[in-house]
């Protein structure tokens, strides 16, 4: 299911949170009903953590992180540090990183199998995230743009990328991630796809501006529509199969 | 290891995405994620550009405003017209690119004028968007602040009254001349001519004062101001009058012979009484020409004691120059001769006409030796058969009265030939004055040349007025003559003169070859016959007039209908 919000009157929400499959991220707003959107969706599966990162409310922006682990930039303060590690579930790891490039949340972006980050990322960094998020890392761009993070929404379904995506690199991109992917745009035709919505493998949140052509190609891309669990053991079965055959 | 290069297909490069609103496969290169019904559909690049504007038009000059104060002529569909629209909305078109603008045909009374506008702007990063619109302006009528101007009748605030007490127009044609050359008439509002002069009209009271001055330095006259209490606000201190000047103008002119009193004549250097007025400057310069002595009469000494000239232009006669003898004294351009002359209309008779006894030869002396040639014309006064009502001539020792005073050399045989002048002069077109607004004017239009009361000496008038500047080139010098493109015919011109017998100016022969010419008297009848008798005789002294002081081609000027070429030099008459 998708879902249409925004944060105070911005339909960036993309900015404002962070989703995986094992907890949600939600920036410090005044009014609570963002938190509240992702409460109803996400509340009795996964921890909503309502934080700020270095004091700012850009958490989607500033952190990156698959079910394995969370990654927050060296300026988060202590205090931030421990409040996330008490609200996290016990097998998510958080690792604070010295980066460069501070804003991980433009610069990295991953499910929990494979990560595509920016050409100019610090080899230290790239170790970092490969171990902490247990994670193939590859030096990418996405449509000549290197903040991967920005222009791209991935889960372990598929994902979502720049609407200039050639199709060689659409076909390249999806080889590597083992995903397949879609060129597309959120919030009425606005290319920063990874500012206007946040996937995991089950639910999908996207700005308020974001027309109903394009929830559809949400939500074909990220298989989130018509799932039944019939489907979903299906799916599995097949896929054991794959696994011991 | 082999380096293996990788080139996607051009097809490869293009990508598709769903339009974000209608769900249509789109090329993604158009930046917006939309497609272009959907785009058009969300954005209006024609927000902000008002879609209905005013023209505003003066029905009298049929003039558009061109804002901020400007009216301009335009033609329907013109290229002016559309800038002028354009104009209209240039504010709001500062932010989009003016594709293209043309007319769609509207009645011209409908009053409406609809333009088709194309624009483009860029929506988005990359997205340049055209759209086209119909700007429909609204005429509307009304008047310019010149049409209004004239409309009004009383819109003056100050007004000068130029006034001189002669018969004739000549110094008003001079002067009229003399405004036009320095253009000393832009601010008038209105001209008007009434008896013995003109009206200028103004809407401010600096530029009447201005009129006024510029006359006080062109000729010489006596200005009296006075002002009418129109309102006043005595809250505030304000009052609002209405001013007028009068100027008059010193009644004597050029080749005047005058007569001044005893008594003025001893305190301006002791010079003989009787002068005559050799130039008037902003003051009248007086010579006696038995002496050649000078002197210059400023304007307040005249008004000190007014003095009236004792015989004008029209008094002059025909001479002809017997014989001339320099006497020696020079001063200037003159030169003191002894001459015989004749009256030249008596023709080959001897015989006395008036009855006095003498043979028609009179001895005199005379201040154009230097020009005067025996055989040559000239003008002068004959005082021997003149009768002045003067106290000032009476007192005079009748001896030492001369029996001619002579003025100024004519050149009559130069008048025969029918030519056409090469140059012509420009005109203050006056206004006709509403004659139900005041019975007592006269004439109408320029100086009453556009017909009138009396329109036959106002004629006549300006045809002596052309001839002094072709003769005279001092004259010429101060004024703009312009080059004639039509020649006219001077005929018309001697026609309209024939109709004054006695002037003297004109050769005979053509008012015998215009046999039909009306004349009023026998006796101008009989000596017009005598002249062609003598002409015949001396047919070929034409050649004799080489020393007439022809207008040069590069004294005229240009450009006739160019109004405000001519401010430079300072000329005043020499």
């Amino acid at each position: 299911m998708a879902t249409r919000t925004q944060f105070e009157n911005s339909s960036d929400i993309g900015v404002f949170a962070k989703l995986t499959n094992a907890y949600c991220l939600t920036g410090l707003s005044s009014s609570s009903n963002f938190h509240s959107v992702f409460e109803a969706e996400l509340a009795d599966v996964i921890p909503i953590i309502h934080t700020t990162i270095a004091g700012t409310r850009i958490v989607g922006r500033l952190t990156a992180g698959n079910r394995h682990g969370l990654l927050v930039p060296s300026t988060t303060t202590d205090q931030e540090l421990q409040h996330l590690r008490n609200a996290l579930p016990p097998a998510v790891a958080i690792q604070r990183v010295e980066e460069r490039l501070s804003a991980l949340g433009n610069v990295i972006v991953c499910n929990d199998y494979v990560a595509l980050v920016h050409p100019d990322i610090d080899r230290e960094t790239e170790e970092i995230i490969a171990d902490t998020l247990k994670v193939e890392v590859f030096r990418q761009t996405v449509a000549n743009n290197v903040l991967v993070g920005s222009y791209c929404a991935l889960s372990n379904q598929g994902g979502l990328v720049h609407p200039k995506t050639p199709r060689a690199e659409l076909d390249e991109l999806s080889s590597l991630l083992q995903v397949p992917l879609v060129a597309g745009t959120v919030n009425r035709g606005s290319e920063v796809i990874g500012a206007g919505v946040v996937v995991n493998d089950w639910c999908a949140f996207a700005g308020l501006d974001t027309t109903a052509t394009e929830i559809s190609v949400i939500e074909a891309t990220f298989r989130l529509q018509g799932q039944t669990s019939a489907a979903v053991i299906n799916e599995m079965r097949d896929s054991l199969i794959d696994h011991y055959a | 290891m082999v380096a293996v290069t990788y080139e996607p297909s051009q097809a490869d490069q293009e990508s598709y995405i769903l339009c974000a609103d209608c769900g249509t496969v789109i090329p993604s290169s158009n930046g917006a994620g939309l497609c272009v019904g959907c785009l058009r559909n969300s954005v209006d690049i024609t927000e902000g550009i008002p879609k209905e504007a005013t023209l505003n038009f003066c029905r009298g000059c049929e003039r558009f405003l061109s804002p901020p104060q400007s009216w301009v002529y335009a033609q329907p569909e013109s290229r002016e017209l559309l800038a002028l629209c354009l104009k209209k909305i240039s504010r709001p078109l500062m932010k989009v690119r003016l594709i293209d603008a043309s007319f769609i045909w509207t009645e011209p009374h409908s009053r409406r004028v609809k333009i088709k506008v194309t624009i483009q702007k860029e929506v988005m990063a990359n997205t340049v968007l055209q759209q086209t619109f119909v700007l429909t302006l609204v005429v509307h009528t009304g008047q310019c602040p010149s049409c209004t101007k004239l409309a009004a009748k009383n819109t003056w605030k100050a007004t000068v009254q130029v006034r001189q007490k002669v018969t004739h127009k000549r110094t008003f044609f001079w002067l009229e001349q003399l405004i036009l050359k320095h253009n000393a008439h832009k601010d008038t509002t209105t001209i008007n001519e009434k008896r013995d002069g003109l009206d200028f009209f103004y809407s401010e009271r600096n530029n009447a004062i201005k009129m006024v001055e510029f006359l006080a330095g062109v000729v010489p006259v006596r200005t009296k101001s006075s002002e009418q209490l129109i309102s006043s606000d005595k809250k505030s201190n304000t009052a609002n009058y209405k001013f007028t000047y009068s100027v008059e103008i010193v009644p004597i002119c050029k080749d005047d012979l005058v007569c001044v009193p005893q008594s003025l004549a001893r305190s301006w250097g002791n010079i003989s009484p009787l002068t005559i007025c050799s130039r008037v400057g902003n003051s009248i310069h007086l010579l006696d020409p038995m002496t050649l002595q000078q002197t210059d009469v400023t304007a307040p000494i005249y008004w000190r004691q007014p003095f009236d000239s004792l015989a004008t232009q029209s008094d002059l006669v025909e001479f002809v120059v017997l014989d001339i003898e320099p006497s020696g004294p020079q001063r200037g351009k003159y030169m003191l001769a002894d001459a015989q002359v004749t009256r030249a209309n008596t023709g080959g008779k001897h015989d006395d006409d008036e009855g006095m006894g003498d043979d028609g030869i009179y001895h005199t002396r005379t201040h154009l030796g230097a020009l005067l040639q025996p055989g040559d014309t000239v003008l002068g006064y004959h005082l021997t058969n003149a009768n002045f009502n003067s106290e000032e001539f009476e007192s005079l020792d009748s001896g030492r009265i001369p029996d001619v005073v002579l003025v100024k050399k004519t050149y009559p045989n130069r008048r025969k030939k029918a030519r056409p002048r090469n140059w012509k002069l420009r005109s203050i077109a006056k206004e006709a004055e509403d004659p139900s607004n005041d019975p007592t004017t006269v004439g109408r239009g320029a100086l009453g040349r556009r017909g009138g009361v009396d329109q036959k000496n106002v004629e006549r008038d300006y045809e002596l007025f052309l001839r002094d500047l072709e003769e005279d080139k001092d004259m010429r010098g101060a004024i703009n003559l312009y080059k004639s493109s039509g020649v006219v015919p001077e005929g018309e011109d001697v026609k309209m003169a024939t109709s004054t017998p006695g002037s003297g100016l004109h050769g005979g022969k053509r008012r015998v070859k215009k046999a039909t010419a009306p004349t009023d008297e026998d006796h101008s009848m009989e000596v017009e016959e005598d002249v062609v008798v003598s002409d015949g005789g001396a047919d070929g002294d034409n050649e004799s007039e080489e020393d007439f002081p022809e207008i040069e081609l590069d004294e005229l000027l240009e450009h006739f209908e160019e109004m405000d070429m001519q401010d430079g030099e300072d000329g005043e008459e020499a």
